[in-house]
């Protein structure tokens, strides 16, 4: 393993829990240190320069060469910056990996205010990163609602009071212009799209995250956006397998994108390959889609497709806690009636309920009866799968009630993990 | 919509502080009045001063506890936990042990230090500041022992309601809390203290043998027996609990029901012990050496029990190399002062809040047997949502490395868990659920599952 971020691998999730002093970076580690000797796999702190694929070697920086039977790229993203005036100014950062948060670290001592531009998950984890050391912080956002390209307005809205709450300035429909610095190259605030200045002595620039590829754009292996891989991931040069947020799937898994830089498909994709060169190959298959994160307080939870806009051969079923924190939504279809996605924002729900329940297209008022099955918020905790079910036999007319309670045995034997007996 | 907010963050920040540091005054000036009577060898009007003390610091405490979490929004609060001094083994954190460590070496070995009199004598110092609750409770003056056991009530209640406040999101963590509180405050100190002005022998009826390693040695059994009805009935009670109590609600609920919910080094560790969880080493090597010790402890206890009640049954003395009450002797020195005491709560602020339960507890580690070889409990892991973060793992108070099993999709299973459910809690993906099942009670360890390669 050839990377020039940290000694050993970690958690790139966990950097805003490091930044917040929840975790050190050791505790991000993946495994022990002695895992790696342990399972021979050798690690080198450099940076790879080229690939000759015809020797099957690398030029590492230091000049060292380094052969290989097999190489994987692995190589991620890096932050999209769209060529504002002042965007290279001392204290204008992306969040992405390690160096990302020294700098941002070395950057925000001491500081009072900052501006955040762009809303997705990495801009919402920055302005709590930010928020938790008394830094007061705007939230530029281009979409009228926060991260409204993805969830549905109800979850969104949940999201910008959320945001509100936490004490930051959210400002919906609103770019960066440009940055403004002090005379001598330090950051002082930004110009937005409405002509407002913001005093700002750091910038976060959040505005997605692109492909790391550039060193091997004189290379023949086939690029586009990304590395350019097939369905087992192996690239156009033999024996070069690429994976993770700088793959792109030649022929992506309808419904879904040539590239999904997140972290479970990355593990995925890790594991895909991990099968292929151990010559037993198998294709990359995801799954039903699934993902979560952690908007401030609030988790979500998604699994199968919800759309941000309404489609109309959807149906949707959606319940919120009059305190706007707890929401679940359940899509189906209009006519087969089967469940298609379910959308969780502070509840928990079972991965393989939910999977199981979608792949077999199981019908919502099946679904409905036995939601108890897929709820997995601790003991003790309200449960709301009845409000869920009242409102759907108001819309629908019909009697719709909770089977039990919930339990862990009936689960077990839904997903048939009860061991045969011998 | 745009939001702009009035209150300046920063400001607010500041703010805070004042307020927090004006409760942590209160909190200190009550310290100041006990350490006050304590060298002045006063003897004036100690009941009054008791309760302003008593008052100030709970005043001091609630109040930092609102200072700190009212303004916040309701969430998992761990802010700075590495940056501030007495939560990551800092100046602060050291002088909390080194008072800590010496606090527990005078109460054990040196009562006199805080005032305990004896042959008749009437106390001084701090100890005579306790004789007239001391004489509500059990119509006899104070000894360092009621001194202790009534701080020790005080910190898990003012604590246990921080610890409530800090996590009011969690229903989990509220009921637990309220549990650890109710059990020490009325099983482990008041009905004790009643029983005894009742005439009736002393018994804390949740604390079990082996933990309470005195249960069966010579002169208690004595005194249980030379009471009588209820004597026996207490042995009975001693007897039961081990045997039968701890196996059927360790089976259903794992061990978490004592070490978590009743035991009361738990439920210091779990109140008190919260803001230093995080300092529990979570490597293989601890591991390995929890497991000797603590099945060492498990065995040094039941053959000092053993050789006691041959001696008392045979009148034999010399059954293991040393004299039975040789052997009772050391493992009150060594274990239950020197470990569970001075190391286990001393240690708090530099090994994290579990030391002794983790390394130490003979009950821990008989409970743990249960729990690994024949219990419904476990934490379930949630399919593939694991990110590797790490935070389960670093507010694991007992040193388990959750993650190592959550990221490769299995539940966990570990006979050190107490089921604080604080790894559920810190969670920021929905990962990790505390739960109870039976049908597949045999393999609830085994599988290990190959996350969404079909």
């Amino acid at each position: 393993m050839i990377s020039n971020e940290s000694e050993y691998p970690f958690s790139r999730t966990a950097l805003m829990y490091i930044y917040m002093g929840h975790q050190r970076l050791d505790d991000t580690k993946l495994y022990e240190d002695e895992f790696w000797d342990k399972n021979r796999i050798g690690r080198l702190k450099s940076t790879v320069l080229a690939i000759h694929q015809d020797s099957k070697t690398l030029t590492l920086s230091d000049g060292k060469i380094v052969s290989y039977d097999k190489l994987i790229i692995a190589t991620g993203s890096k932050s999209n910056k769209f060529g504002w005036p002042g965007q290279e100014f001392n204290g204008v950062k992306g969040l992405y990996n390690l160096q990302d948060l020294e700098l941002i670290e070395s950057h925000s001592k001491n500081i009072k205010k900052a501006v955040i531009v762009g809303g997705g998950l990495i801009g919402i984890e920055l302005a709590e990163m930010l928020h938790s050391r008394n830094i007061q912080v705007t939230f530029l956002l281009r979409e009228s609602s926060y991260w409204n390209i993805i969830l549905p307005l109800e979850e969104s809205m949940m999201i910008n009071r959320e945001v509100h709450d936490n004490g930051i300035h959210l400002r919906l429909s609103e770019e960066l212009n440009k940055v403004i610095d002090d005379g001598s190259g330090n950051v002082k605030g930004v110009i937005t799209s409405k002509g407002t200045f913001i005093e700002a002595q750091f910038v976060g620039l959040t505005v997605g995250v692109s492909p790391n590829i550039d060193f091997i754009q004189t290379n023949p292996i086939e690029t586009l956006n990304g590395v350019l891989v097939d369905e087992y991931l192996a690239t156009s040069e033999p024996d070069i397998y690429a994976i993770g947020d700088c793959a792109q799937l030649r022929n992506p898994i309808p419904g879904r994108k040539p590239i999904e830089a997140l972290w479970y498909t990355g593990r995925m994709m890790g594991q895909t390959v991990a099968h292929t060169i151990c010559k037993s190959p198998v294709k990359y298959n995801p799954g039903i889609w699934f993902n979560s994160a952690k908007f401030f307080n609030i988790e979500y939870q998604v699994y199968g497709e919800i759309q941000a806009k309404r489609l109309n051969h959807i149906h949707t079923l959606f319940w919120m806690h009059p305190n706007h924190k707890k929401a679940i939504r359940i899509n189906f279809h209009a006519y087969y009636k089967n469940v298609t996605g379910f959308n969780l924002m502070g509840i928990r729900y079972r991965h393989e309920v939910c999977e199981k329940w979608i792949q077999s297209k199981t019908s919502i008022e099946e679904v409905l009866p036995n939601l108890s099955l897929a709820n997995f918020d601790p003991e003790f905790f309200n449960e709301y799968e009845s409000k869920l079910i009242e409102q759907y036999n108001q819309v629908n007319g019909s009697s719709l009630r909770l089977k039990s309670k919930r339990s862990l045995d009936l689960v077990t034997r839904f997903l048939n993990k009860v061991k045969p007996a011998k | 919509m745009s939001t702009p907010i009035s209150m300046s963050l920063v400001q607010r920040g500041h703010d805070i502080k004042i307020h927090q540091k004006i409760a942590v005054g209160f909190v200190v000036i009550a310290l100041i009045i006990q350490c006050i009577y304590w060298f002045s060898q006063a003897s004036q009007n100690a009941s009054a001063w008791l309760w302003i003390s008593i008052l100030l610091a709970s005043i001091g405490s609630i109040g930092y506890t609102i200072t700190t979490y009212k303004q916040e929004v309701k969430g998992i609060k761990n802010n700075n936990n590495w940056f501030s001094s007495l939560t990551s083994r800092g100046a602060l954190a050291w002088g909390l042990a080194v008072f800590l460590t010496g606090f527990y070496i005078i109460l054990y070995w040196y009562p006199a230090l805080l005032g305990l009199s004896e042959n008749g004598i009437s106390n001084t110092g701090l100890i005579k500041l306790f004789d007239p609750l001391s004489m509500t409770l059990k119509g006899s003056s104070a000894s360092q022992w009621f001194v202790y056991g009534t701080l020790y009530t005080l910190i898990i209640l003012l604590m246990g309601i921080k610890f409530i406040y800090k996590y009011r999101h969690n229903r989990y963590q509220i009921i637990r809390t309220l549990s650890v509180m109710f059990f020490q405050t009325a099983i482990a100190f008041i009905l004790p203290e009643i029983l005894q002005s009742l005439n009736q022998p002393y018994n804390d009826f949740k604390n079990i043998w082996p933990l309470n390693y005195s249960f069966f040695l010579d002169w208690h059994i004595d005194e249980l027996i030379k009471n009588g009805l209820f004597g026996y009935f207490i042995l009975f009670w001693g007897i039961i609990s081990f045997l039968v109590i701890t196996p059927i609600l360790t089976y259903f609920y794992g061990k978490r029901w004592y070490c978590s919910w009743v035991c009361g080094c738990g439920g210091l560790a779990e109140t008190a012990g919260d803001p230093f969880r995080h300092l529990s080493n979570k490597s293989l090597i601890a591991w390995k050496i929890e497991r000797w010790m603590i099945h060492g402890v498990l065995v040094f206890v039941s053959i000092m029990t053993v050789a006691a009640l041959v001696t008392r049954s045979t009148g034999f003395s010399n059954l293991f190399l040393f004299s039975s009450y040789d052997l009772s002797k050391w493992y009150g020195f060594l274990i239950g002062s020197v470990f569970s005491g001075v190391i286990g709560v001393g240690f708090y602020p530099l090994m994290g809040s579990r030391v002794w339960c983790r390394f130490g507890c003979p009950m821990a580690a008989y409970l743990g047997l249960w729990q690994k070889k024949k219990s419904k409990f476990r934490i379930t892991t949630n399919g593939g949502q694991c990110i590797s973060c790490g935070n389960c793992s670093t507010y694991c108070e007992m040193g388990i490395d959750v993650k190592a099993y959550a990221q490769q999709g299995q539940d966990i299973v570990r006979s050190s868990c107490v089921g604080c459910g604080i790894c559920s809690a810190v969670c920021p993906r929905g990962v990790l659920r505390l739960e109870n099942g039976s049908l597949d009670i045999d393999i609830r360890a085994e599988e290990k599952r190959t996350l969404h390669i079909n």
